[in-house]
């Protein structure tokens, strides 16, 4: 199953800024298939997590208002290039996909 | 980090297959390990929606609290919204949108070297306030900044 994120974490002076970018329908459950007429079930990301160096970074919370194909972008600091930084989320259907890459 | 929690996802990667993470039991929807705050995200009141993921509705409004919306969103399925927190302590950020039929977002724990700074994108259903809320030092804080929408962004 091809990876659903796309990280990017750049470090300066420090500070590592991170951008991921998730491929996700994060489907509301309110909206109708055009042929069908039923509504299309929800399905959206609930919790995303992301670590760097054995440490959680920021713990996410979501709700189906976040917008498909999700973008996250933070910061934090104490980072050096070359430490680990990885994303992992995890949807209401208990779907999940995490991605491990390195600061730059 | 929790140990179990480092034990799940490390399973569920070397598992490979949701399917096979489900079937070993590693990963089912209600294992997750944070408890998604439901009642936060069912709540169709900004007010309940608070309470139930800052643990109190109890917001002093704030101008350092820096948030950054376009004035008139394109398209409401995806407005692009910033938030930065100059209050000293923040730990936790809660993003809301007054008008949609469940106001909270999104809700973003960091950790003690993250900095008190969020960039996500949200739907709007129509024309609303955007509320961001932080707690620093047990306390809340919140600013808010009208977005107006021409298309509407949640379907239905």
């Amino acid at each position: 199953m091809a990876k659903s994120i796309k990280l990017r974490a750049k470090e300066t002076d420090g500070v590592a800024t991170v951008k991921a970018l998730i491929s996700h329908a994060m489907e509301t459950g309110l909206r109708k298939d055009q042929k069908t007429g039923k509504p299309i079930p929800a399905e959206f990301i609930q919790e995303v997590i992301c670590e760097s160096a054995g440490k959680t970074v920021l713990t996410c919370q979501w709700g189906s208002a976040i917008s498909k194909n999700p973008f996250i972008s933070f910061k934090f600091s104490g980072a050096k290039s070359g430490d680990s930084i990885k994303i992992s989320w995890v949807d209401n259907k208990g779907n999940s996909d995490s991605l491990e890459s390195a600061i730059k | 980090m929790n140990q179990n929690r480092r034990v799940l996802l490390k399973g569920s990667l070397a598992a490979g297959a949701v399917g096979a993470a489900i079937g070993a039991g590693l990963l089912a929807p209600k294992t997750v390990l944070a408890a998604w705050a439901k009642e936060a995200f069912e709540a169709k009141e900004v007010d309940a929606a608070l309470k139930g993921a800052m643990g109190s509705a109890d917001a002093t409004a704030s101008d350092k609290i820096k948030l950054k919306a376009p004035d008139i969103a394109e398209n409401g399925a995806v407005v692009p919204i910033t938030v930065t927190s100059e209050i000293d302590g923040t730990t936790n950020i809660s993003l809301l949108v007054k008008e949609n039929n469940t106001p909270l977002t999104s809700s973003y724990e960091l950790g003690d070297t993250t900095e008190p700074y969020i960039s996500t994108r949200v739907k709007m259903g129509k024309t609303s306030d955007v509320i961001a809320v932080v707690k620093a030092d047990g306390k809340l804080y919140s600013t808010a900044k009208e977005v107006k929408v021409t298309i509407g962004g949640c379907g239905g």
